[in-house]
Formats: structure tokens, sequence, C-alpha cells
């Protein structure tokens, strides 16, 4: 890439962003879920949204994945436009919904070569392909069983396998961890670092647990009420605030809305 | 740039509708008792309807009435099979796997097609088990290839005519709960507002226009003349055919724009 050749440029070459948003919105009724949300996020970027129950965070990544069209404001996904070109942004990004994507009734093979067919990795690489995915998440070995007697971690697995067969631009894990157990937490992550070392793309995902958008991400943004509250790296947010851990930056920025007298006593 | 390459035209809506379709069949060979219960309910229709209506005399102009009956219980386990077709996106989406489909970059339309394929294979299987009963009760089938052909061709325009129409009945109310209602409640008529268990002369005026834009009866009049030994069309089959396709056509398109309202 240019920016590698000529590193001592004064003005290098910044790769094209993941992600662009400009005031992008969305209401429900009277209910504003997402409020004017403007954000770039480069390629290869890791980026982590946090926030209470409520904040906006799912309905944001719905609009981002094309599930949910925008109440107002534009957003370039992967290069594309979302509003005129959805088709084009679902080819470049790979979704894991919080809920269970994958099929129980079918095999792991089974979910992977649905996916390969919907994605249309060609014939003739489908086998080698699935077999490479598969064994990046640590799968091959129950790749035959039905999807309905995996563990909570390796369905997880599976499915993030399913999102990442055709190489996007940007992941989108909407709180991959929630309900599973520490090991099966470590594993899910420990597999999607490797990939996303492994095919560079940006993952942004959204979690209730703090050390994992600490231990993990680039960029942190903190969503209340459908909007930012902070943006940065998780230790520059704790400077900015004057926070000990980004539990107490939560507990600052988005915690009880108790009245202060309240607190006190 | 990184992704799958779009746009690859007809070879790939064709792969990616076939995906869809597959998947489905997949889950039918783990789980091959679903059809089997599903071919209790033609068969009851057929034994036990069937034999009670046989000694009402003059029902059908001299001809047996099983004879009558074989057409419309096929055209009738079709539509309460497809009929589900709705339900089951609903479910589909309530587990988050409709997720998986909508984010991909496979037209809606695919999915929707994929979806009605699927149906039509649940239907074909219904209708190798209707013949197979209605042979042992002694019904005159046809076994001209040409008629067979037919018969396997309209139940699969009609599965896809009425999971497409169930489809989009998910798409407007959403939940199971309500679909529940609106499906028992849409069903019934199509299936009593027809030809399928009675002839249509029975009938007073206002029920049988009822009956004409029942598409229900196109299905069944086309079947009576394909699947008996000499049968014939009363409405004819070009017309009969002609409905069938149109309003296939129609809900198809109508549930691939409703289709990504279920996962908002």
């Amino acid at each position: 890439m240019a920016v590698d050749a000529f590193p001592s440029s004064p003005f290098p070459q910044p790769a094209p962003p993941a992600l662009e948003l400009d005031g992008l919105t969305r209401r429900f009724g009277n209910v504003t879920a997402v409020d004017r949300v403007s954000l770039r996020i480069a390629a290869g970027e890791t980026f982590g949204l946090i926030g209470p129950n409520g904040a906006g965070k799912s309905t944001l990544m719905k609009m981002l994945t094309t599930l949910l069209p925008p109440s107002a404001g534009v957003a370039q996904v992967a290069g594309f436009d979302l509003a005129h070109r959805p088709q084009q942004v679902r080819a470049r990004i790979g979704y894991v919904p919080q809920l269970p994507s994958a099929d129980g009734e079918l095999t792991g093979y089974e979910n992977m070569l649905l996916s390969a067919r919907l994605y249309l990795v060609p014939r003739a690489e489908r086998r080698a392909t699935i077999a490479a995915s598969l064994d990046l998440m640590g799968l091959t070995e129950v790749q035959h069983r039905l999807v309905q007697t995996y563990s909570g971690g390796m369905a997880r697995r599976l499915e993030v396998a399913q999102s990442t067969m055709h190489r996007p631009a940007i992941l989108f894990l909407d709180e991959p961890t929630v309900g599973l157990d520490p090991a099966g937490r470590a594993t899910v992550w420990k597999h999607v670092r490797d990939l996303r070392d492994r095919i560079g793309a940006a993952v942004i995902f959204s979690t209730h647990y703090m050390e994992e958008a600490e231990d993990l991400c680039d960029r942190i943004a903190l969503i209340n009420a459908g909007r930012i509250v902070a943006i940065g790296s998780p230790a520059d947010l704790k400077t900015r605030f004057a926070a000990a851990t980004l539990d107490d930056l939560f507990a600052q920025l988005a915690g009880d809305r108790l009245p202060a007298a309240a607190m006190q006593s | 740039m990184t992704g799958t390459k779009v746009g690859p035209g007809v070879a790939g809506y064709c792969i990616q509708t076939f995906a869809v379709a597959a998947a489905e069949t997949l889950k039918l060979r783990h789980d091959p008792m679903d059809l089997a219960s599903r071919a209790v309910q033609p068969i009851l229709w057929l034994v036990l309807f069937g034999q009670v209506m046989a000694h009402v005399h003059g029902l059908t102009g001299g001809k047996p009435y099983i004879d009558f009956l074989a057409p419309g219980v096929l055209a009738q386990s079709v539509l309460f099979v497809s009929i589900f077709y709705g339900l089951s996106a609903i479910w589909e989406r309530d587990l988050g796997v409709l997720h998986r489909y909508m984010v991909s970059p496979a037209p809606r339309s695919a999915l929707v097609i994929g979806k009605a394929m699927a149906s039509s294979i649940r239907g074909l299987s219904q209708a190798l088990v209707i013949y197979a009963c209605a042979a042992l009760l002694g019904v005159k089938l046809s076994v001209q290839p040409m008629h067979i052909m037919g018969v396997l061709m309209i139940t699969i325009i009609a599965s896809a005519l009425f999971s497409s129409f169930s489809l989009i009945i998910a798409c407007l109310v959403k939940t199971r709960e309500r679909f529940m209602g609106v499906g028992q409640f849409l069903t019934m008529p199509i299936f009593f507002a027809s030809n399928a268990i009675y002839p249509v002369q029975l009938m007073p005026g206002w029920l049988r226009a009822i009956v004409g834009i029942n598409p229900l009866s196109y299905e069944v009049d086309a079947l009576r003349a394909l699947m008996l030994d000499g049968g014939t069309s009363e409405l004819g089959l070009g017309l009969d055919l002609g409905v069938l396709l149109a309003a296939s056509a129609l809900c198809i398109a109508i549930a691939t724009r409703l289709f990504p309202r279920l996962t908002e």
C-alpha cells in the first residue's frame, strides 16, 4: 500500500473508512431510538458499542446491516450507500445477530453450505472455504452434528464462520457473548481475533462486558438514549472522564438516573 | 475490495434460490416424521369422510363420490401444508434464523421463491400419499404420464401460491399468536368456499360467486381433469393454469415486497 511505501510522506493516504455515518436517525412513532449519530470507523478497526439496555445499540446495528431503514441521515457502509445500494452493502458485511441465527435443525456443515451458496462462494471453492472457516473456528470435529446439540459458544463460533466465509470488509457482532460461560466467551473472542487478523476486517460489536470492550477495542462509543455520549480509545476515555475503569465511566455517563439526593442517602 | 461479487445474473440467482429450498429439504431428511405426520390428515379425509359421503346418492351425478373427492383432498392437503409456511417464517424470525437470510446478498425474491419451492416439495410428497391411498380405495386414476406430470405441475404451482400467500399474512400480522387466529380464519373459507368436497351446483348463487374467485377451485378443477381416468375440466385447463400462475406471480411479488418487514 502507498502508505507503507512512503512512510515519510507528509500527506499519508488514509485507507478508505469501513463506515461513515452522518446524522443517522431512527424513530419508532414518537420514540427516537437512534438520534443523529455521526461516526467514522477505519478499515480494520475494532470498535465497541457500549451502553445500557434500550440505548439504541441494536437498532443502530440493524440499520447498518440493512435490516432496518433509517428515518433520516446517510451512511456509507463498506464503500456503498446504505439506503440506495443495500445489496452491495450486504455482500461486503458479515452480521452475527444477538439471537442464535444458525439453524438448529441442520448440521454445522449444512449451515455453512447454506451460507456459502447464499454468498455465492464459487462452487469449486466451496468445500475448501467451508473447511478452512470451520477449522479457524475450531469446529471441524463437530461439523456433522446437528447444531441444536452444540454448546452456546460452539454455535456462536459457527455463526461467525457463516458470516465471514465471504471475507467481509466489516463484521458486525451484536452482543456475541451474551449468555456464554467464561470459557465459551474466551474461545469466541480468541477465534474472532484470529479471524480479524487473518482477513483484516473491521469488527464492530456491542457488549455489556466492559473488560471485553477494553481488551479488544481500538475505540469505544458509549451510547445512551440513542446518542453517542463519549467516544475514544479505552485509555483516552478513562483519562478524559477521570474514571478508574470502564465500569466507572459507564456508571458516570449512562448509569443510574436516580436523583442525586437518593444517591447520597 | 473484499467481499462477494454481486450481480452474477441468472446463475447466481438460481443458486441462491436453490440454497433456501435445499436447506428446507435437508431438514425434512433429518426429521422424516414431519412428512409422515402430515400424511395422516388426507388419508383420514379420504377414508372417513369419503366413505360416509359415498352413501349420499345423487351428489355427483352417478359418478363415485370418492373419485370426485380425491383431487379435492389433494388440493386441500397442499393448501393446509403451504398455509403454515408463514408461521414457520415467523418462527424462524423469533429464533433469529431468518436474520441470516436477510443480511445475505440474496435478492428477497430469491428467498421467497426458495421457500415456495420448499413448500412444493412437501406438496409433492402429499400427492404421492394421496395417489397411493386413492388407488387402494379404488379411485380410477389416470396413469398417462402427461396427466401425472400435469398433476405434479399444478401441485407445485399451488404450493407456491398458498405458501407465498401465507408469507404475506405473516409479514402483516408478524406474531405467531395473531397468525394462528388469522390462519384459521382464512384457511377454512378457502377450503369450504370451493369445489373441493362438493359440487358447486349445490351452492346458492352468492357462494358460487366466491367459489369463482377462489384460486383453489381452479386447482381442484385442473386436478379433476388430470388425476382421474376420463376426467374432465369444467372451466378449461387453460383458464385453470392461467389463474393459478397469475395468482402465484402476484403473491410472490407482494411477499417479496413485504418480506423485509419481518426482521425490522
